[in-house]
C-alpha cells in the first residue's frame, strides 16, 4: 500500500518537475532568441525542414479531408433541402476546428517527431555537450532555430490545410455533385466573418505551433542520451502534442466561441 | 542543400501560406464585402425578437444596409431594445417600419426597414418607435386552431 502511494506520489513530483523545467526551458529560449535571430538564416533553413516538406502531406490531407467534408455534407444537407449550404458547413468547420487541429495533429507527427529525433541524437552523440565546450550556446545554436522554424511553419500550415479543404469540397460538390456554384460562394461568404471565424483559426494555430515546437524541443533536449532514449522521447512528442492540441482546442473554443453568434 | 535554393523554397512557401490565408479572408470570408465603414447608431424597443441576434444585418430592400450590435432588455417598458449600427451612406425618413423577419422557413433572422413618407430624416442614436415583433410560430399555430375552433359549429349550417 505504501509502495503504491510512493509510486504515485514519486510520479507526480516527477510530473510537475518536468512541468517546471518545461517552462524554464521556455524561458531560456525566449531568452535567447536575439541572438539567435541574430543568424537567421539558421532559422530559415528549419522553416525549411519543418514547413516546406511538410507541405506535401498537409496538402493531399487537407484536400482529402475536403472531399469527405464535401460528400457527408452534401449527403446530411440534401435530407433538408439545404445543400446549397454546403460552403457554409465546409468552410467553418475548416477554419474553426479542422484546420488548425488536423494540421497540427499531422505537424506533430511530421516534423515534431523529426525535431524531437534530430535533437535528441545530438545529445547522444554529445553534440550538445561539445558545443558547450566551444562556448557555442546550444539553445541559441540549435534548439531556438528549431523553436521558431515550427512556430512560423504551423500557421501557414494550418492556413493552407483549410483552403485545400475547401477546394476539394467545392471540387466534389459543384464539379461533381452539381450544386450552385454562386450559391456555394455566395453563402459562405454571407455567414463566415473575417474576425469571429478566421481570426480566431489562425490564433489557434499560432497556440497549437508554439506548443507542438516546444514540446518537440524540450523532448529531444530532455531525452536520455541513449537509443532507447530518443525513441521514447519521440513517442512521448507524438502522443503529448496530441493531447495538448486537443485540450487546448477545447479550452480555446470554450473562450472564442459561445453559440452567440 | 544550397543555400539560394534552400531560402527560394522557403520564399515560396511563405509566400503560398500568406495566399492561402487572403484567399480565406477575401474568398471565403467576407472581408471585401461585409466592410461597412462609418456607421452611425439607431435604436428600436421590439416587444418580442424571436431568434434575432447581435451581428445580425439590417436589410432595405434585401440590402443589407447594417448590422445589429447589441440587444438588451429594457425593465421598465418590458421591451426588447436593439441597436444598431447603419451605414452612413444611407439615412432613412423618421417613419420608418423595422420589422423582424426571416430569410426563408429556417433561416436567420434579421431586421427589415421598410421606409415611410417623411421628409425629416432618423437622426443618430435616434429611436425607431414604428416597429413590428418577430413572428412566434407557436403563436399564429395556436391562433390558427382557436379560429378554426370557434367556426367549426357553424360549417354544417352553410
Amino acid at each position: 500500500m505504501t509502495r503504491l502511494l510512493r509510486a504515485m506520489g514519486a510520479r507526480t513530483v516527477d510530473g510537475i518537475w518536468r512541468l517546471g523545467f518545461a517552462t524554464r526551458f521556455f524561458l531560456a529560449i525566449l531568452a535567447r532568441s536575439g541572438t539567435s535571430f541574430a543568424r537567421f538564416q539558421l532559422t530559415i533553413r528549419e522553416v525549411f525542414s519543418t514547413g516546406v516538406l511538410s507541405l506535401i502531406i498537409i496538402l493531399v490531407s487537407g484536400f482529402f479531408v475536403g472531399l469527405v467534408l464535401g460528400l457527408q455534407g452534401y449527403e446530411t444537407l440534401q435530407r433538408y433541402g439545404s445543400s446549397e449550404a454546403l460552403g457554409i458547413l465546409v468552410a467553418l468547420s475548416l477554419v474553426r476546428e479542422l484546420g488548425p487541429v488536423v494540421a497540427g495533429l499531422l505537424f506533430a507527427s511530421r516534423a515534431g517527431s523529426a525535431l524531437t529525433a534530430e535533437i535528441g541524437l545530438m545529445k547522444t552523440t554529445e553534440q550538445l555537450k561539445a558545443m558547450d565546450m566551444m562556448a557555442v550556446d546550444p539553445i541559441a545554436r540549435v534548439v531556438a532555430p528549431r523553436f521558431w522554424g515550427g512556430v512560423i511553419s504551423m500557421p501557414l500550415l494550418a492556413a493552407l490545410f483549410s483552403t485545400m479543404g475547401v477546394f476539394g469540397a467545392w471540387f466534389i460538390g459543384v464539379v461533381f455533385i452539381g450544386v450552385d456554384d454562386g450559391a456555394f460562394w455566395s453563402q459562405m461568404q454571407a455567414s463566415v466573418d473575417f474576425r469571429y471565424d478566421i481570426v480566431n483559426g489562425v490564433i489557434k494555430s499560432v497556440v497549437f505551433g508554439f506548443a507542438v515546437a516546444l514540446i518537440a524541443v524540450f523532448e529531444g533536449y530532455d531525452s536520455a542520451p541513449t537509443a532507447e532514449g530518443v525513441s521514447r522521447a519521440i513517442t512521448r512528442t507524438v502522443v503529448n502534442s496530441a493531447l495538448a492540441i486537443l485540450a487546448l482546442d477545447f479550452v480555446l473554443t470554450s473562450f472564442m466561441f459561445r453559440g452567440n453568434g | 542543400m544550397n543555400r539560394t535554393v534552400l531560402d527560394l523554397w522557403v520564399g515560396v512557401f511563405v509566400a503560398v501560406g500568406v495566399a492561402a490565408v487572403l484567399f480565406l479572408a477575401l474568398k471565403v470570408g467576407n472581408l471585401a464585402s461585409a466592410n461597412i465603414g462609418e456607421t452611425y447608431r439607431l435604436q428600436a424597443n421590439f416587444d418580442n425578437i424571436g431568434g434575432l441576434k447581435p451581428r445580425a444585418p439590417v436589410k432595405s430592400s434585401g440590402v443589407v444596409v447594417g448590422r445589429v450590435t447589441e440587444i438588451t432588455f429594457d425593465p421598465n417598458l418590458y421591451v426588447a431594445v436593439v441597436k444598431m449600427d447603419v451605414d452612413k451612406r444611407y439615412s432613412f425618413p423618421r417613419d420608418t417600419f423595422a420589422t423582424i423577419l426571416t430569410s426563408g422557413l429556417l433561416g436567420e433572422q434579421y431586421i427589415g426597414f421598410e421606409v415611410g413618407g417623411d421628409t425629416e430624416m432618423l437622426k443618430p442614436d435616434a429611436t425607431i418607435t414604428k416597429t413590428q415583433s418577430a413572428v412566434v410560430l407557436e403563436k399564429l399555430i395556436s391562433q390558427f386552431m382557436f379560429n378554426k375552433a370557434a367556426e367549426s359549429p357553424k360549417a354544417p349550417e352553410q
